[in-house]
């Protein structure tokens, strides 16, 4: 009969009292944003008073989780990035080649000597004057190779080595590139991340999509040009060997060398050494600054690596130049006057102050292992943000009061509980939303208005079955009873099939369609639970206090 | 007084112009399949690849000047159209430039962007990008396919649910009435070269869920129907299930609706395509639950005697858990 035991009587009070202290912060958007800010901040750079009084606007033992707002609502900028993983094969194979020379010059009886040649990008071919020796050189290369350490490469070498003619092949095998690629999308990510840091906006989004995709998504940002300026450029800074210059741009730099365009000097073109004395993985610091005659210059410093490699350079080549090469160009091509030890340097061009400080940046972030060309990207002004969100609160309200009044018109007191179980819902759905740390999107919020249409629809089908068993008079409170107990299998086949299209949702989409299908997912759950524990809570309520002989419904 | 959209009792014969009916469903099938191949939908850059850009001026926005700006740009098939909604000012005129994807570019460059906005600052001097958006031809490519392969995913899961739960007949029914409300939304979009995004799908996919809670609703009271009314034809069952659904199927579909209809009318501009994607849903949904479905149902037949264990009964041996 309409009983409900007192335990679950507490638990579903208390699942809706905690649901909706979840969702209450939400109320109070910008005070309780400010909270957080400040908390985050007195944590990273201690407290000042202005930050204190932010902080104590919101009371500490309240929950303080909010409903993040997407980039539709907020604005800001949105960058699909696809990390071209394939440049790391050949700095790996050209990493690999001082070993590649010295093993088989060990075998030089037998391979003759040796010559590198230019092949594909992925591999590293070396021709040997005596092609009769090559399974010595094979066997003398093969012992280079080392087991790839991955959950999924296990047992295999990182490198394949195959002969064709005189031709000795190295190539990544499938376990390496795969591992390769893991790292170098890990390496994106990080520098990526570290590099959005350092301008210090809010809550950015950086995650990694499929195999060699970056999603990145930073709130407040003013365009996704901006963005891509800070995160699109690799910032490969290399010393080099300059061999010569020149303003041909097609000449021929010859075999293992590069010809690069000069930076400030427009048809100008330096040959450099295709194997760099130190990179930029040596640095351990970069400052802006200036130098003696007032221009704006970024300041370096090695790690003890780094400052060994470079010293050694300067000291056997003094009097010739290098070229400090940043994403292929060459900034600047000094001559080296005298050894330089102390393991630090300044790079000057014909920088602006804020040129200065982003390289500075960009030089302290690292670079990124590999180019990013990006596949989508997407600006949101915070004007239409904050436009779309004054129409779809004025849109909720309508919609809200418009389904309250038609519910309370089509069931009276029955409605007027389906309408408390709906606000209630509501509430919780916020305050799911807010403690999973859900995002909002505009879609998103077109999927509560829906839910508020759909969460009566249980109830409906409660309500209706209510009068239909009330026919057939068998008393008030055993109508009730079946009513709840026969429109079960409907609310829940019901319900599950549109679970299952929200999950599928999640699943295969991207964006704001994930923030519809999370709140669609949340409303599906919160309005069964509303539907049928809550309004039977107060409906038992009611007929306790009153014990009607008869009801309407 | 109660508001009662329908009677308490009623007893409409639903079959009686089945042939009106449901010929009209096959029609609107035909028509709107009809539009999607010689119409075409009017994909959006999510589909096609490009760039939109949403422009906000205080001065009026002059279509053919924004072109005759654009045009030294060389920048392939451009549309310009102006945005209307209610909520605008006066002093807020918007238009939505849509450009082609660019040769051998996945995203626009920011110095495309750049000069955009310089031809168009020419012009006139109080323009703003409220939002710039670009697909590449890889992305949309991939998203198409994914859309695809969600809308399809989510008609099979919900057979699967629907032949577990009832019997096959039942999931081929409502199926059949989820292709039915599927095709006419995306035969409504051809007609009227509604732009066709993400966000359709999404509301596609929802189109999905709602007609088939619908239909589940009726067939659930059918198969309540069968078991207690034995000896009835099943024409009249039917009949009866969905009579005594139609107050609940009315309800439903009637605050939603009003939901959605604020939405359409309230919510901006940038959401309408998504809202009238669902309000059309909605409303063809509940029709095909009403007339689709159970005719489908009925033309398949369903085994009536559930008291023999029999082969044919494995499709329903999960129909008795009332979760």
């Amino acid at each position: 009969m309409l009983q409900i035991p007192l335990w679950k009587r507490l638990l579903i009070v208390a699942a809706c009292v905690l649901g909706l202290a979840y969702a209450m912060p939400n109320l109070f958007y910008v005070r309780v944003e400010g909270h957080n800010d400040a908390m985050k901040t007195i944590d990273v750079s201690g407290s000042t008073p202005v930050l204190e009084a932010a902080k104590g606007a919101w009371p500490a033992w309240l929950p303080s989780g909010l409903v993040n707002l997407g980039l539709d609502l907020r604005g800001g900028a949105h960058l699909l990035a696809e990390v071209q993983v394939a440049d790391v094969y050949a700095d790996r194979l050209d990493g690999m080649w001082p070993d590649v020379r010295d093993a088989l010059r060990d075998v030089r009886e037998t391979a003759g000597t040796i010559r590198r040649q230019t092949g594909a990008a992925d591999e590293l071919r070396v021709r040997i004057s005596r092609p009769e020796g090559m399974a010595d050189a094979l066997a003398a290369v093969r012992k280079l190779a080392r087991p790839v350490v991955s959950l999924t490469g296990v047992g295999q070498n990182d490198i394949e080595v195959t002969g064709d003619g005189a031709d000795l092949i190295v190539r990544l095998s499938e376990a390496e590139r795969q591992a390769t690629d893991d790292r170098t999308i890990a390496q994106s990510l990080e520098i990526i991340r570290r590099r959005v840091d350092e301008v210090g906006t809010r809550e950015p989004t950086i995650q990694r999509q499929g195999t060699d995709r970056i999603l990145i998504q930073v709130p407040g940002i003013g365009s996704a040009s901006e963005l891509k300026a800070l995160i699109g450029t690799t910032a490969r800074l290399t010393f080099h060997p300059v061999v010569g210059r020149t303003t041909d741009a097609t000449q021929n730099p010859g075999p293992r060398n590069l010809l690069l365009p000069s930076m400030d000097e427009d048809g100008t073109y330096y040959i450099v050494e295709k194997t760099p004395v130190v990179s930029g993985e040596d640095l351990n610091d970069a400052q802006p600054g200036f130098n003696q005659n007032s221009q704006p210059v970024v300041n370096f410093r090695f790690n003890p690596t780094g400052a060994r490699k470079f010293g050694d350079y300067t000291v056997e080549n003094v009097g010739s130049p290098f070229g400090i090469v940043l994403d292929d160009e060459v900034v600047s091509a000094p001559v080296i006057r005298e050894a330089i030890r102390g393991g630090s340097g300044q790079i000057s061009g014909n920088f602006t102050v804020e040129e200065a400080t982003n390289l500075a940046i960009l030089l302290r972030a690292g670079a990124l292992p590999a180019k990013l060309t990006f596949l989508e990207e997407r600006t949101i002004g915070p004007e239409l943000g904050a436009d779309s969100i004054a129409a779809g609160k004025i849109a909720c309200l309508v919609a809200g009061i418009a389904v309250l009044v038609f519910m309370v018109a089509s069931y009276g007191l029955f409605g007027v509980i389906a309408d408390i179980a709906l606000l209630i819902n509501v509430g919780l759905i916020f305050g799911i939303l807010s403690a999973i740390g859900a995002t909002l999107t505009l879609p998103g919020i077109a999927g509560i208005v829906l839910t508020i249409g759909m969460a009566v629809d249980a109830n409906v089908l409660i309500f209706e079955r209510i009068r239909e068993e009330l026919r057939t008079a068998k008393g008030p409170a055993r109508a009730i009873d079946l009513g709840y107990e026969r429109a079960l299998s409907a609310i829940v086949d019901a319900n599950i099939t549109t679970l299952i299209t929200a999950v599928i949702l999640f699943a295969m989409g991207s964006g704001p369609v994930r923030g519809f299908a999370v709140t669609l997912g949340v409303g599906i759950v919160t309005s069964v639970f509303t539907a049928i524990f809550v309004t039977r809570l107060l409906i038992v309520w009611w007929m306790e206090r009153r014990r009607p002989k008869t009801i309407v419904v | 007084m109660r508001l009662k959209l329908v009677p308490s009792e009623t007893n409409w014969d639903f079959f009686r112009h089945a042939k009106l009916t449901f010929g009209a469903s096959v029609v609107a099938v035909i028509v709107s399949v009809i539009a999607f191949f010689v119409l075409g939908l009017n994909f959006g850059i999510d589909f096609r690849g490009g760039t939109t850009i949403r422009t906000e001026s205080t001065l009026s926005v002059d279509v053919a000047s924004y072109r005759a700006a654009l045009s030294p740009l060389n920048l392939g098939d451009v549309s310009i159209s102006e945005v209307f909604d209610p909520s605008f000012g006066d002093d807020k005129n918007v238009a939505q430039i849509r450009i082609q994807a660019q040769d051998e570019q996945e995203a626009i460059t920011p110095e495309a962007i750049t000069a955009i906005e310089a031809a168009l600052k020419a012009k006139d001097p109080a323009i703003k990008f409220s939002s710039v958006e670009s697909v590449g031809p890889k992305v949309s490519g991939e998203l198409i396919s994914s859309a695809i392969k969600s809308v399809l995913l989510a008609m099979g899961a919900v057979l699967i649910y629907i032949w577990m739960r009832f019997e096959w007949q039942f999931a081929i029914g409502a199926v059949a009435a989820l292709v039915h409300d599927v095709v006419l939304t995306i035969g409504i979009f051809a007609a009227l070269q509604i732009k066709f995004d993400l966000a359709i799908i999404a509301a596609l996919l929802t189109i999905v869920g709602y007609s088939i809670n619908d239909t589940v609703v009726v067939f659930d009271r059918l198969r309540e129907n069968l078991i207690k009314y034995k000896k009835m034809e099943l024409r009249e069952v039917m009949n009866l299930a969905v009579n005594e659904t139609l107050s609940r199927t009315v309800m439903t579909s009637g605050t939603t609706l009003i939901a959605l209809i604020s939405l359409l009318v309230l919510g901006g501009d940038v959401i309408r395509g998504f809202v009238f994607a669902m309000t059309w849903g909605v409303i063809v949904g509940t029709y095909s639950s009403v007339f689709v479905a159970k005719n489908i149902v009925l033309f398949l037949g369903v085994k009536r005697d559930w008291s023999k264990p029999s082969g044919d009964t494995a499709g329903t041996q999960f129909g008795n858990i009332d979760a």
